[in-house]
């Protein structure tokens, strides 16, 4: 059961919460002007990182706001959490190196 | 077997003024208060308490806690009756009922004992070779196999125990209440820190309530009793003994199961719940769980009479028990010696205490021999016997390599061995929160390496174990802890009682005892896992055949998954594997350990939800006139909603006809107030239409509705209905009544992450209105009547039409929308009107004959004219093409959620699966639905499938059996026959429009 530090609420339980998956993924601007290949990049190719992942998560049995959050997804350790819209933290590993990361 | 009376005259934690009455296999024994029913047994001279897992060897106590393999009883009977328990852990009260498992008809006379004699039949993974073919009689096997490894049964009736739910915050967790979690809670406690202690027994202490040891020149419960008076005067404190902290789980969240009524009779305990369930985030943890004694694996070492050293030593000291009259010590450390000197200061005969080693030279084996006990250093023992009772031991010298024995046997009578491998760290729980475990050689254990979490292991669960050592690390560890949490410890003063703490020479780690003849060969046995009856030869086999990976033979020999976990067999067995391999301990690894710890009742886990109270019902404001009228209900989500309502002596087919007939010849109603409403306000409200519908909204007139398909971004269909334009930027959305969340959920996401400067409000608002549904030829007249100040007529209020008005005097809406093909309105009205609205409909309707109509009728009026119904129609797979509804998707709309998807060129594909009707040849036949649809009929299956029927009634409208059905390339074989194979029959099919019923829509715009 993690602790979510949700930006408008603050530290709950992660049952309030929803997973929506890699975070800063923008919608093309312009569909329409993309080819098969690349409308499926967006539409359904994920990083599925080990280690530093940044995600969307929903406070759904809360707030019901959309917020992100860098998570390491071996550890289960989240670095931050910041509101949408809000630039993606750099987060350093132990060695104070930053592994991977999708911001 | 003679009974003989065990209990000593003093001492020990039991009241010998409170007699308690309780029932062994249906005899009445009697036990003291503080007993449990393993001391109980003991006391009454009871060795034999049940038969093992596969062979069904006779099996007596073999510890005294909640390592117990052997002890595994069924208590009470009926609604209360528990299976599976460990006698060990059980309280004794007035009253109690226990018996023996996996033995029939007694455990005395065993029939299964049968397969010991068949036991070279029986090697390690003997369910996977023996059961292999043919594959479809496994079930048979499995059942006979699952009888015949018995253990206990399931209650038959409903749980009739309440149990609770609680969650707590803390500074600091204390998991384990002997002397190192005390000294860790009191240190952590004296520096202010909010404190939790949880320990699985009746009171505190651990370890110290089965020793003799002297604390500051008193018995050492002495100064338990003093920490726990001073614990329980802090306010922030909270004690809970008889808590099994059985889970830790992420971000220092953990699990405590508190019984708080189990160790009372059951009609004690009702009303009081009996168990309740603590789920704690704790800032600090600290682990002092102690340690479990490993047994030694030696030939026969399962028989009754067989026990952990430390466990002798604790029935002897806090049960006031003598386990046997005359024992042997079998041991490879020094430890087991206190066992040894408190049983023969008990008045227990030492046969002899017979040590691996063959230099033993450590204080307590000096006292021993001082003492006068019998030392048989560097020998071992090779055979035991008795037929449900240990009755005497062979020993044999051994040889300085221990890898075989020689000599002259000498045989010794005992009615109890107790024997001591060295002691396990309990590491569950850190293993649990992540961290990895480290082999120490020296004490032939693992111990916790680096946390991962903020927890700290102390003590015997740390591979400390001398009781002096335990209380230092205890108050060091609960220091540490306070002020990781943000306390101040400086100036704290602990000082711990002066306490004796003998020293101990190295062990001797012989991963199984040579015997007279090699392992797996002759008739004895080395058991490893007695709750699993996994043998060393078991192991070794596993090796042999390939096994390398110790989570791999873990699951083919069984070893380590009975109902202890493996608690004592998990090192043992390692040692064996790793030994067979010709690998160190670490290298071959552990398996992981996994929550629970031990198990736990379901009714822990469900708390208050169950029965009503297990998931949440939605009904409308008209639910009590359709609950008085006699509907049957149909749930959709957790809505309840009428499904039909059968009159006396209607069956449901009966009562669908007649409410269908209504539909088309006069007039009926339908609570429609469960679909979902979604408030759309603001200048960008239209932009949202355009985004999240295929079709285009910018020039839907105020006072106008349109229907809409919603496709997710892979531009398959996921919900459909109706929006009206209420005002300028005013609209109101209508989605299915499942989907309603989804579809909030889904707009609300994109409106926050995406098209964040948008201006609009969404706002759900099904629950705030109350619709009714008025359908059929004479709607009309009905709908005049009630909203009397309104023009209702066609001109007026054409089809997709909505006006405020008044109706039957409440202040609403009336809408021009039809699911049946009928002349159809929709009455709204603010919740709190809605159930005075609906029996106004039904008084002023009386007379056209006002027929309430249900779910079903719905689904097959609407099936008539070929709608769409989620779930049936389409189901995430279907794009709006494939449904031949193109025209619900703008063509000249640059871009709209999940367009882009519809350009794939797979879903251009001409064998699409395609909405079509399906016309049965046999009109009488109605197709199940989910049926295949093939193009050639094969002599058997498999036949290559095009299809499958997604919605099938029968039409009272058109007196014959209809269908929808997805077929590959549908749209084009209209004309064609198809055939559906059933079970006993092939029906022919014509592939034909889905609109059965009026397909020019007169009756709909009437």
């Amino acid at each position: 059961m993690l602790l979510i530090n949700c930006p408008w609420c603050g530290p709950r339980d992660e049952i309030e919460f929803t997973c929506g998956g890699e975070a800063h993924i923008a919608r093309p601007a312009d569909p329409a002007a993309l080819s098969d290949q690349e409308w499926a990049e967006y539409l359904f190719m994920r990083k599925n990182l080990k280690g530093l992942h940044y995600e969307r998560w929903h406070h759904s049995y809360g707030c019901r706001q959309w917020f992100n959050a860098a998570r390491d997804t071996v550890t289960h350790e989240i670095h931050a959490t910041y509101k949408m819209g809000e630039t993606p933290p750099v987060v350093a590993g132990e060695d104070g190196v930053v592994k991977g990361g999708n911001s | 077997m003679k009974r003989r009376e065990a209990r000593l005259d003093v001492g020990g934690r039991v009241n010998r003024d409170r007699v308690l009455n309780f029932t062994w296999n249906g005899k009445p024994y009697k036990g003291l208060e503080g007993d449990t029913l393993a001391s109980a047994l003991l006391a009454n001279g009871i060795s034999l308490v049940g038969r093992s897992f596969k062979y069904h060897r006779p099996r007596g106590i073999f510890s005294a806690g909640a390592e117990e393999p052997n002890a595994i009883v069924q208590l009470e009977t009926g609604a209360y009756t528990q299976p599976n328990v460990k006698a060990t852990q059980v309280e004794l009260y007035e009253g109690l009922e226990a018996r023996s498992v996996n033995c029939w008809p007694t455990v005395e006379y065993d029939f299964g004992a049968a397969a010991n004699l068949c036991a070279k039949l029986l090697p390690a993974g003997f369910y996977y070779k023996t059961f292999m073919w043919p594959s479809r009689f496994w079930m048979t096997y499995e059942y006979f196999i699952r009888r015949a490894a018995g253990l206990g049964r399931a209650p038959k009736e409903a749980d009739p125990d309440i149990y609770d739910k609680a969650h707590a915050h803390c500074d600091v967790l204390v998991v384990g209440g002997g002397p190192t979690g005390l000294a860790a809670a009191l240190a952590a406690a004296r520096a202010g820190a909010r404190v939790v202690l949880a320990d699985e027994q009746s009171e505190f202490g651990g370890d110290l309530l089965g020793r003799r040891d002297v604390m500051d020149d008193a018995p050492a419960v002495e100064w338990v009793r003093k920490v726990v008076e001073e614990l329980a005067s802090f306010s922030e404190v909270r004690l809970l003994p008889r808590s099994t902290v059985f889970g830790y789980y992420d971000h220092n969240y953990l699990a405590i199961a508190e019984r708080r009524t189990d160790h009372l009779h059951p009609k004690d305990g009702a009303g009081t719940p009996r168990q309740r369930l603590w789920k704690v985030r704790a800032k600090q943890v600290v682990l002092a769980t102690g340690s479990i004694e490993r047994p030694l694996v030696f030939a026969d070492n399962d028989r009754p009479g067989v026990m952990l050293a430390e466990s002798a030593r604790t029935y002897l000291n806090r049960y006031g028990v003598k386990p046997g009259r005359r024992a042997v010590v079998f041991t490879n450390n020094d430890n087991a010696y206190a066992a040894a000197i408190d049983l023969a200061d008990a008045g227990v005969e030492i046969g002899a205490i017979v040590d691996l080693r063959p230099d033993v030279q450590g204080p307590l084996p000096q006292k021993a021999r001082a003492r006068g006990l019998e030392i048989l250093a560097g020998e071992a023992i090779v055979a035991t016997h008795g037929r449900n009772r240990v009755q005497s031991v062979e020993v044999m010298l051994l040889s300085p390599e221990g890898d075989h024995v020689h000599g002259t046997a000498r045989k010794i009578d005992c009615d109890l061995v107790c024997v001591s491998g060295g002691w396990s760290p309990t590491v569950h729980l850190f293993s649990q929160s992540g961290g990895k475990l480290t082999y120490d050689a020296g004490r032939a254990c693992f111990v916790p390496g680096k946390s991962k979490q903020a927890e700290r292991s102390a003590g015997a669960c740390h591979g400390t174990f001398g009781v002096a050592d335990c209380l230092d690390e205890g108050f060091a560890a609960g220091l540490a802890a306070a002020g990781a949490a943000g306390f101040t410890t400086a100036g704290i003063s602990l000082i711990a009682p002066a306490v004796e703490q003998p020293g101990e020479a190295g062990l001797r780690a012989l991963p199984i005892v040579p015997g007279r003849a090699a392992v797996g060969h002759g008739k004895a046995k080395h058991f490893v896992d007695l709750a699993n009856d996994v043998t060393a030869a078991d192991v070794r086999l596993a090796a042999r055949e390939g096994y390398r990976s110790v989570e791999h033979t873990k699951r083919y020999t069984t070893l380590g998954m009975g109902p202890d976990q493996g608690k004592t067999s998990n090192v043992p067995g390692l040692a064996i594997l790793a030994e067979a391999l010709g690998k160190e301990i670490p290298d071959v690894g552990t398996t992981t350990f996994r929550p629970p710890y031990t198990p736990v009742t379901y009714g822990l886990l469900a708390g208050r939800d169950v029965g009503e109270m297990s998931d949440l019902t939605r009904t409308t404001p008209i639910h009590e006139w359709h609950a008085m009228t006699g509907a049957v209900f149909d749930d959709a989500g957790h809505w309840r909603r009428p499904w039909y309502y059968p009159r006396a002596g209607e069956d449901m087919a009966a009562a669908v006809r007649r409410e269908c007939r209504a539909v088309r010849e006069s007039v009926g109603i339908m609570d429609a107030s469960t679909l979902g409403k979604i408030e759309l306000v603001g200048p960008d409200a239209v932009k949202v239409l355009n985004q999240v519908y295929a079709n285009a909204w910018d020039n839907l007139a105020v006072g106008r509705c349109r229907y809409g398909l919603m496709l997710g971004e892979d531009g398959m269909v996921f919900d459909d209905g109706v929006t009206a334009r209420l005002g300028e930027h005013h609209y109101l959305m209508t989605t299915t009544t499942g989907g309603a969340a989804r579809v909030f959920g889904w707009i609300d996401d994109w409106l926050q992450c995406e098209w964040t400067n948008w201006k609009v409000f969404i706002t759900s608002v099904t629950e705030q209105w109350a619709t009714v549904s008025i359908a059929g030829p004479r709607a009309r007249d009905l709908v005049r009547e009630l909203a009397a100040g309104t023009d209702v007529s066609a001109e007026a209020l054409p089809h997709m039409a909505i006006r405020e008005a008044k109706v039957a005097g409440f202040p609403g809406r009336v809408a021009r929308i039809s699911f049946t093909g009928e002349l159809s309105f929709e009455l709204s009205v603010p919740s709190s009107y809605g159930m005075a609205l609906w029996t106004a409909c039904v008084t002023a309707g009386a007379k056209y004959g006002l027929t309430p109509f249900g779910t079903e009728a719905v689904h097959v009026l609407r099936a008539e004219k070929g709608y769409i119904v989620s779930g049936h129609e389409f189901d995430g797979t279907v794009t709006p093409q494939d449904l031949g509804m193109g025209w619900a998707v703008g063509k000249t709309k640059a871009d709209f959620l999940g367009r882009r998807s519809l350009d794939r060129s797979d879903m251009k594909r001409a064998d699409r699966k395609q909405l079509v009707g399906l016309q049965v040849q046999d009109p009488n036949a109605v197709l199940p639905e989910g049926s295949q649809v093939v193009e050639r009929v094969l002599k058997a299956p498999p036949m290559p499938m095009i299809g499958h029927v997604t919605s099938s009634y029968w039409s009272e409208t058109l007196k014959r059996g209809i269908a929808l059905a997805l077929v590959a390339g549908g749209h084009a074989r209209m004309g064609q026959t198809v055939h559906i194979p059933l079970e006993d029959k092939v029906l022919d099919a014509v592939v034909v429009s889905p609109v059965f019923y009026d397909p020019e829509g007169k009756r709909l715009h009437g």
